[in-house]
């Protein structure tokens, strides 16, 4: 067991995160998110041009001569290969994809469409209201499970952290305007899994070392508590981290982004567990009384 | 305790063997059928399209309404009761009755009884609801009502549409409902779209209505324009013949003309009346109406009485055999409209899986190398528990045949990652416990016990963002919950079944070593 004193820099790094969050919280509300066509509706295709010279502007001005609305154009990966998003959505026009994709070779040479995803206004408000709802209700049901498992206290620690990580990684994807799409919350809701998680190893030490030692107080119990789960926290986070870092290496253009929000999502949840988890404990003045009061009821 | 029963052994054992054994039956072909399971792979990953459609059912509703009033001036007129100045408004019927027969009227409207407004007591509703000011009186249909209405044409539309991707023959297509007016179509391997999309777009009601002579539209009469947008033609709104009469059509050639055509042939209801109206009609245009719009409109020579005949219109062989289908597959109640369509073409489906499994690979062994440098012999132990699980993970996903998309293999590249951390909370715990407890058998079992709740709570907030994952997410992000949930049950698995039972056998042959872990 190292001995860390992780409680000295409580106070710091609960501004430091405090900062974190308003910072997020202005971004997510003055700029947004930067919703994919899931969300926001349109349609976006993946294509791969046989001429090489081809480059972003020229699709971009090839796409912008038919009258689509906004046009976005991205490198996805390899040389050739191309991701547009536009919103226009015509999929009652059967042959909208097809025309597309005569004119465009007719004007960048023969073009493979890869994928194709058109999403309608009405399908993509329901997926962002469902999206949300799955979000709300995940943080519900956790909420309801340690509200069982523990006392009020760690409850509103271990939400709070949970918040504190949501909150900053989807701020990262708004300030570098990193796309929200379907595969984004299923990455959220895996962080709100994990966050809680590597809050709940350290609160099990916690209350079983209230138990264990009857003289320490809380302020330095999340010390010890911190310190004799720390090699776990560093090993789990380590291999799960190794794995997600793969998926994001090689796993494909298509994954990068759900990748990418887990890997902060991992790192904030580790950070949370230590940093917002156990500080909120100490606020709220946990005690040995807090768990014998609750074992007595 | 560390003690294993012979019985216990043998059972994780078996349970392990079976599994894998379904895990490698995707790489191996095996003869036999209940060994040969595969994993459905997501359309994401074999290519093939997705579609959403949605019914219309505005002008189904606006037809019903119509005929409602038709059948309540019928029905109240053999009642010799006087209704006036019928009119529909949006989607309300209005009438007028007299003050003498106001309360009739009303009684019958509302009568659980009633023959003109259905009652459904298990609903306590009728079919429509009715309201009264004055003499007037307006008539909607009811929630229940409206239920009603739309699955019943849902059911003729899934089916319509359930024929018609059958008669273009992919592989596999899976059709189902969704709420009260969608219907999901996914085609698997299918690179093209295109052609099943301008299928599904289209009604295909077929009319055969004689074009008036009248130049200028009056009643009973509408003004039509032709497919090829060319002119526009004043057509008589009697229907002579609908395409429900139609027994059979194909595509075919015209002998004299060198066309292609669309031959059909009627059912006998149908060739009698085309028999009737074509006598009478010699010398007439008889306009072919396919969903407003007139294909073309043939001079009538002499009466067609054998049941059978042709439409010509400009066709090439393919357009000609598109819609020899839509007419055998029969008009769809409704319009569907596309609102989410997602396609994937086979390459990148092979792309996607190529690299998932080689990020798969690789985090694996990243996995795997970096528990042997921190636990030696333990970490090879939480490696032999990892390997199993990833068996047993994938076995069972053969097992269900479910539906393994690329969110799903990173589910899985994930559940890798994660599965190690209950053991290391009991190696950890274990190493704890050592410092005060010299008997390593002790110690071991202690490390176990100890650890048991945090691993239990641990997991159990995972599993609970993946079943919700499951119950909220849609296509490839519920196979991503899928993976993720059944991995933690296999993690647990392996982790007190597998990887304890080799941990117990080590300790046991090892305890008077110093240091175990």
């Amino acid at each position: 067991m190292r001995d860390i004193s992780f409680n000295k820099f409580y106070r710091k790094f609960n501004i430091l995160s405090l900062v974190l969050i308003v910072i997020s919280l202005a971004f997510l509300i003055f700029k947004g998110l930067n919703y994919g066509v899931d969300f926001k509706g349109g349609t976006l295709i993946e294509l791969r041009t046989t001429d090489k010279t081809n480059n972003i502007s020229l699709i971009r001005d090839s796409f912008n001569q038919m009258n689509l609305g906004d046009v976005s154009v991205k490198k996805f990966g390899n040389e050739t290969d191309f991701i547009v998003k536009f919103e226009k959505q015509n999929s009652n026009d059967p042959e909208f994809i097809k025309n597309i994709q005569n004119k465009l070779s007719s004007s960048i040479g023969d073009v493979d469409f890869r994928r194709v995803e058109n999403v309608g206004p009405k399908v993509s408000s329901e997926l962002l209201k469902s999206g949300i709802i799955a979000i709300s209700l995940s943080l519900a049901a956790m909420l309801l499970y340690i509200w069982i498992r523990f006392e009020w206290q760690f409850s509103l620690g271990a939400i709070l952290a949970i918040f504190h990580d949501v909150i900053i990684t989807l701020g990262i994807f708004s300030i570098f305007s990193l796309e929200i799409n379907l595969s984004i919350v299923a990455a959220v809701l895996t962080i709100v899994g994990y966050s809680m998680n590597d809050t709940v190893v350290i609160f099990d030490r916690v209350r079983e070392n209230l138990r264990k030692y009857s003289d320490i107080k809380i302020f330095d119990l999340t010390n010890i508590s911190i310190n004799e789960t720390l090699s776990r926290t560093i090993i789990t986070s380590v291999t799960t981290l190794l794995a997600l870092l793969s998926i994001y290496l090689f796993g494909g253009e298509i994954l990068k982004g759900f990748s990418l929000a887990m890997i902060l999502g991992v790192i904030f949840g580790t950070y949370s567990s230590i940093y917002i988890a156990n500080p909120i404990l100490v606020a709220l003045n946990v005690s040995q009384r807090t768990i014998v009061k609750e074992e007595k009821d | 305790m560390l003690y294993f029963s012979k019985l216990r052994i043998i059972s994780v054992i078996v349970f392990t063997v079976i599994f894998s054994y379904f895990a490698f039956s995707n790489f191996v072909k095996f003869d036999d059928k209940f060994f040969s399971k595969n994993i459905n792979l997501g359309l994401d990953l074999q290519g093939g399209s997705y579609l959403l459609l949605e019914i219309d059912n505005r002008p189904v509703i606006t037809q019903k309404l119509q005929a409602k009033i038709i059948e309540l001036k019928r029905y109240f007129k053999e009642k010799e009761i006087t209704l006036k100045n019928f009119s529909l408004k949006g989607d309300t019927i209005l009438f007028e009755t007299t003050d003498k027969d106001f309360e009739n009227v009303k009684n019958i409207l509302n009568d659980n009884e009633s023959d003109v407004n259905t009652y459904y007591p298990t609903y306590k509703s009728h079919e429509f609801d009715v309201r009264e000011d004055g003499n007037l009186f307006s008539l909607n249909y009811s929630r229940y009502g409206l239920v009603l209405l739309k699955n019943s044409s849902l059911d003729q539309a899934i089916e319509i549409v359930r024929r018609r991707v059958d008669e273009v023959g992919t592989n596999e297509p899976n059709i189902l409902k969704r709420g009260n007016d969608r219907i999901l179509v996914e085609l698997p391997g299918l690179d093209d779209p295109n052609r099943i999309k301008s299928l599904l777009g289209k009604t295909a009601n077929l009319t055969f209505q004689f074009i008036s002579q009248n130049n200028e539209e009056s009643f009973g009469t509408e003004k039509l324009s032709f497919e090829d947008g060319s002119r526009d033609a004043i057509v008589s709104k009697r229907i002579i013949l609908s395409g429900d009469n139609l027994v059979d059509a194909k595509p075919s050639m015209n002998s004299q003309t060198n066309e292609t055509v669309v031959s059909f042939s009627l059912d006998r209801v149908g060739a009698k009346k085309f028999g009737k109206a074509t006598s009478t009609g010699v010398g007439k245009q008889l306009a072919i109406v396919l969903d407003g719009k007139i294909i073309s409109a043939p001079t009538v020579r002499e009466p067609i009485i054998g049941g059978s005949g042709q439409i010509s219109g400009d066709f090439t062989f393919q357009s000609a055999t598109d819609l020899a289908l839509l007419l055998r597959s029969g008009a769809l109640p409704a319009p569907l409209n596309i609102i989410e369509e997602r396609t994937v073409g086979p390459d990148l489906g092979q792309d996607s899986i190529d690299a998932g499994i080689l990020s798969l690979f690789i985090g694996f062994l990243l996995v795997i190398l970096f528990m042997i440098y921190k636990y030696r012999a333990f970490g090879l132990i939480a490696n032999l528990a990892l390997v199993s699980n990833l068996f047993l993970l994938i076995g069972i996903l053969t097992l269900f045949e479910a539906t393994l998309t690329l969110p799903g293999i990173a589910g899985i590249i994930l559940t890798v990652g994660m599965a190690v951390d209950a053991n290391v909370l009991i190696f950890e715990r274990i190493k704890e416990e050592t410092k005060n407890e010299k008997n390593p058998i002790i110690a071991f079992d202690a490390g176990y016990t100890k650890s048991r709740t945090t691993i239990l709570d641990a997991n159990i907030t995972t599993l609970i963002a993946a079943f919700i994952l499951f119950f909220m997410g849609s296509g490839p992000v519920k196979g991503f919950s899928v993976t993720l949930g059944v991995g933690i049950l296999t993690t647990l698995f392996s982790v007190y079944f597998i990887a304890r039972l080799l941990t117990s056998l080590y300790v046991v042959k090892n305890k008077d070593k110093e240091q175990l872990l």
